[in-house]
């Protein structure tokens, strides 16, 4: 157990280790473009671009760049802003709070909501709850999020007057601001989550240690829960997993359609202004969640699943 | 049996039916049956008959689509089919226990045996924690498993197949229930380890007074465990009676036809040659009218068999409880269908074609572990071929037999180029083999050398016709190039594994089984190969069905002259059609010599545990019991000496774990690797014993 967990993490460095060179290759060499040009505008003089790159260490070989450069992001030195003129760290960590608010609104009424749906659709296969369960959740998923939050904007803004329109929080943190981004997440992930929940729900419901459980004259009750559901649990896990990525960087269009400041916006922001410091690190830090949730994801299998804990 | 008791179950004019789309499908017709205490009551059948079903009513669950249309179940006074789920819930577990084909399914995947186990007598007796658990420890040595403390603190997947199955049983037992039902517990088992299964089934149900309802194909099997048997045919029972009377005096023209489809250790493949029952079993909505077996059955009289519904008849002159479905049985001459129509010749054996000389496989396997990280020693070798010596000659059929992990599969692999060998020699055609990839093999070599896998479901290709994928191998293999006569040579082909010219355009879902395992045969044999080897070839068939593959692979083996490698577990079949046997275990092999060679001692100690194994479809056959105890070793950490060592019944002391025995010639190419010496092993009787012929009851 010891040795697998120590093994995740260090595959987890490993993988970070790997993109952090492909993403200083892409930004910080010749490879894509000189940065100092990236950096400076197309009419900026050969004689400006020098001074820039000696100023900023360019000249020195790529390796001990790449020594520095690593260092200064395992020690949380992230850098200065070129657009913001200021320390990115000042810049990145309210949005990715703002993100992480959002995220966390999201997931509390997704996940209860699509998981006790899919478990009980996929419970009793075919019935009525299944079925409109089944197509209501085709149709949110289908649709997609920029319609949803036109509909949801149309409806609660314009129609019924209960809602801001905005959600840039300009006034501080108010919580009617976060209702309709996250309405919209909620109803374009609910489907996703619901459908996969309910396949894996209804795949174990037909399994035979099911019905042995059933025979063996338990109580339904205690045949769903201590039997079905943490076998059938282990798909949607792997899924719920996946979908912190999403909302890490994913949702930049209700982010921007809201106006709501959060990390996909700035990381947005950031590659279309050339900020090549802001955007090193907003991708390092999406990189850091998205191999983090996977190696906990990993970690939470084994629990789930004791053939991966002891072989 | 006591007649006075009240029976623990009987179903009376039970009519069960799937509803689909396609309307409504009868899956089981006019059963009737009683069980009395203590009784153990067998039905066979062969898949789709609706022996399960029968199974499933009586635990009342069917599932959506299913339904009693008419008839009762009533367990001990009590209609189970006007039960509500509650009361049903009570008795599920409690009184009647299910036993399934597959332990491992059916047990939980994440739960430890322990959960399992106790909640079986929390959910119906109102007990402590502690005491369901003593009680589930206490079940578990009941079973015979070795260390329960331990058991109960793992997950199904840290124990092997046959203790999976013991712990299935010790659950279905945990509330002493009056009826167990048995749905094939041993299919999935080796032989041996199905020995050890039956043998507990019989004695814990002996001594908990249970009586049982055992559901099998195997009538070997049915007729060691059962006191009373019911034969089903599409749907219905068509003939019942106790073991004694159905055995040695079947009335029903389908009863017999499965008789001739089972090879028994007493027969011989040129003496008695199997007769597999023509025709196919119907779909349940494509049953003719009158008798379901009219089509098939040779006593098939038009104007009689094939109107109206026929009941169960009691045979005259034959014991109470015999009865039969068939108007005909009285008229039908029962010795002459027994008594073999044909006798073929014996094969002249040819010149040697393969030769295996010191043949070693093992393959490397990274340890990852903790403590092999620090010490370095993270290759370990599974050894699963360890010098194999044979040889085998033209129009030769040499049996490989073992149970699952011998290595046999290992060896197939490695004659056909699938894998390379470690060590050692495969001499074909006087031409080392065992190093040359399949992909560095000549086409003719290719040719020459094919396999009839075990699975015909998953061997052909869905999505290409039958026609498409014959005429390919024969293509590839250069035999015919031009397309007329590659299509002639598929319709050649298609004739010789007798099936219809019309499948050349078909697609393999359309074919049953049997059918995509011809193809099979068909594909191997398209290109006239010296050497076939088979793999388990009949293993996943019907008896009936599987009769008919193995005649036919004999008769194709028999015009082409082709040596048969035929790699099975099962010994009968083996002594059906083998000249020679291979006896593996462990990647060793422990014997090998001619058929009569093999089923007469001196016998190999294993070779011995095997033969008494096999369950025998004859009641006037003794057989001695050897029940082998523990599980096969792990390849990775095989016994020092003997590979035998850890399970033989025979073992004479140290020499046994600490040295490996050397082949001893017991006579021309009759070997034997053991530390007993061959005259001690000579003194040994035989396990099975057959009467003398003037002793016998049965017609044969």
């Amino acid at each position: 157990m010891v040795l697998l967990l120590l093994k995740r993490i260090g595959f987890m460095f490993f993988t970070m280790i790997v993109v952090s060179i492909i993403l200083f290759m892409l930004l910080e060499t010749g490879l894509t473009g000189d940065p100092a040009t990236r950096v400076l505008g197309n009419f900026a003089s050969d004689a400006q671009k020098e001074s820039w790159r000696n100023q900023h260490g360019y000249n020195q070989p790529v390796v001990v760049r790449y020594a520095k450069w690593l260092g200064n992001f395992a020690t949380g030195n992230l850098g200065t802003s070129i657009r913001y003129k200021g320390p990115v760290k000042d810049v990145l960590l309210p949005r990715l709070w703002n993100t992480a608010i959002l995220g966390f609104w999201t997931f509390a009424i997704m996940i209860p909501l699509s998981l006790i749906l899919g478990v009980l659709s996929g419970m009793k296969e075919g019935s009525l709850l299944d079925r409109s369960i089944s197509i209501f959740g085709i149709l949110t998923t289908s649709v997609p999020e920029f319609a949803s939050a036109v509909f949801f904007s149309a409806l609660f803004v314009f129609g019924l007057k209960w809602l801001p329109g905005t959600s840039s929080m300009s006034g501080g943190f108010e919580f009617k601001q976060l209702i309709l981004p996250a309405m919209v997440l909620v109803v374009y992930d609910f489907g996703y989550v619901a459908r996969m929940t309910r396949a894996s729900m209804a795949e174990v419901m037909q399994s035979q240690y099911v019905r042995s459980a059933i025979l063996k004259g338990l109580p339904y009750r205690q045949v769903i829960i201590r039997h079905a559901l943490r076998n059938a649990l282990i798909a949607p896990f792997t899924v719920i997993m996946l979908q912190i990525n999403w909302l890490l960087s994913g949702v930049i269009v209700v982010e921007f359609f809201f106006a709501y400041k959060g990390f996909g916006a700035l990381l947005l922001e950031a590659s279309l202004n050339n900020d090549i410091v802001l955007l090193e690190a907003c991708a390092m830090v999406a990189v850091v969640v998205a191999v983090g949730s996977q190696t906990i994801a990993d970690i939470g299998y084994t629990f789930l699943n004791p053939r991966i804990r002891f072989t | 049996m006591n007649d006075i008791q009240e029976p623990v179950l009987v179903c009376k004019d039970l009519c069960i039916s799937y509803y689909t789309r396609a309307g409504e499908i009868p899956a089981v017709v006019d059963f009737s049956l009683t069980v009395k205490p203590g009784e153990t009551i067998g039905i066979v059948g062969e898949s789709g008959c609706g022996k399960s079903t029968v199974a499933m009513a009586i635990m009342q669950y069917m599932g959506a689509n299913g339904g009693i249309k008419s008839g009762s179940i009533t367990f001990k006074g009590r209609d189970l089919t006007t039960l509500n789920e509650n009361e049903l819930r009570s008795i599920r577990g409690s009184e009647i226990s299910m036993i399934y084909q597959e332990p491992f399914a059916s047990l939980n995947p994440s739960l430890k045996i322990s959960t399992q186990l106790m909640e079986v007598p929390l959910a119906h007796e109102n007990i402590s924690k502690e005491e369901a658990r003593k009680r589930s420890v206490q079940m578990l040595e009941d079973v015979k498993l070795p260390d329960p403390e331990r058991v109960m603190e793992s997950y199904p997947h840290q124990l092997s197949g046959g203790q999976q199955q013991r712990v299935v049983i010790a659950m279905g037992l945990l509330s002493k229930p009056s009826l167990l039902l048995l749905d094939e517990p041993t299919t999935a088992l080796d032989v041996t380890v199905e020995a050890g299964i039956v043998k507990l089934v019989g004695d814990i149900s002996k001594k908990f007074g249970t009586s049982q309802i055992y559901i099998s194909h195997n009538l070997g099997l049915i007729l060691e465990t059962c006191d009373r048997v019911f034969v089903m045919y599409s749907g219905e029972v068509v003939e019942e009676g106790t073991i004694n009377s159905l055995f040695t005096w079947p009335k029903h023209p389908y009863t017999h036809g499965l008789f001739s489809c089972i090879p028994l250790p007493t027969t011989d493949k040129n003496a008695a040659p199997l007769k597999p029952i023509r025709g196919q079993l119907p779909l349940p909505f494509e049953r003719p009218p009158g008798c379901y077996f009219g089509p098939r059955c040779d006593h098939f009289k038009k104007g009689l068999c094939d109107k109206g519904h026929f009941r169960m008849e009691n045979v005259e002159g034959s014991a109470l409880d015999h009865r039969v479905r068939c108007l005909r049985y009285k008229d039908i001459d029962h010795t002459k269908i027994l008594s073999p129509e044909t006798v073929r010749e014996s094969l002249e054996i040819g010149k040697r074609v393969l030769n295996v000389d010191g043949m070693k496989k093992y393959y490397e396997v990274k340890d990852s572990s903790f403590m092999a990280m620090i010490t370095g020693k993270n290759t370990q070798f599974v050894k699963a071929n360890e010098e194999l010596n044979f040889t085998a000659h033209e129009s030769e059929t040499v049996a490989i037999v073992g149970e699952s992990g011998c290595g046999k599969s290992t060896f197939a692999k490695v004659l056909m180029g699938l894998e390379t060998g470690t060590d050692g020699e495969i001499r074909h055609k006087g031409k080392d083999i065992s190093d040359i990839e399949v992909r560095d093999r000549s086409t003719k070599q290719i040719r020459s050398l094919q396999m009839v896998f075990q699975n015909p479901f998953d061997t052909l290709n869905p999505s290409h016709s039958i026609g498409g994928q014959i005429s390919r191998v024969i293509r590839q293999f250069g035999i015919e190039t031009d397309k007329k006569k590659i299509f002639n040579r598929v319709m050649k082909l298609l004739d010789t594994v007798k099936l219809p010219r019309d499948f050349y355009f078909r697609k393999p879902r359309q074919l049953s089984g049997g059918q995509k395992q011809r193809i099979g045969i068909a594909r191997a044999f398209a290109g006239n190969p010296s050497i076939v080897i088979a793999d388990e070839p009949v293993s996943a068939l019907d008896v009936s069905v599987a009769a008919a593959v193995t005649e036919l692979l004999m008769d194709i083996q028999r015009k082409h002259k082709t040596t048969l490698l035929f790699i099975s577990h099962d010994l009968s079949v083996v002594r059906y059609l083998a000249d020679r046997i291979v006896v593996m275990y462990l990647g060793h092999i422990l014997e090998r010599g001619t058929t009569e060679e093999i089923f007469a001692p001196p016998y190999h100690p294993y070779t011995e545990a095997l033969l008494s194994a096999v369950p025998i479809a004859d009641p006037e056959i003794t057989k001695r019991r050897i029940v082998l105890e523990g599980d096969l070793p792990s390849a990775m950490d095989p016994p020092k000496g003997c590979p035998f060592c850890t399970r033989c019944h025979r073992k004479i002391g140290d020499i046994c774990d600490n040295e490996l025995p050397r082949e001893t010639l017991v006579k021309d190419r009759h070997v034997i690797k053991c530390h007993i010496p061959i005259q001690e092993l000579s003194k040994i009787e035989p396990v099975i014993r057959m009467p003398e012929e003037s002793e016998r009851i049965h017609v044969q």
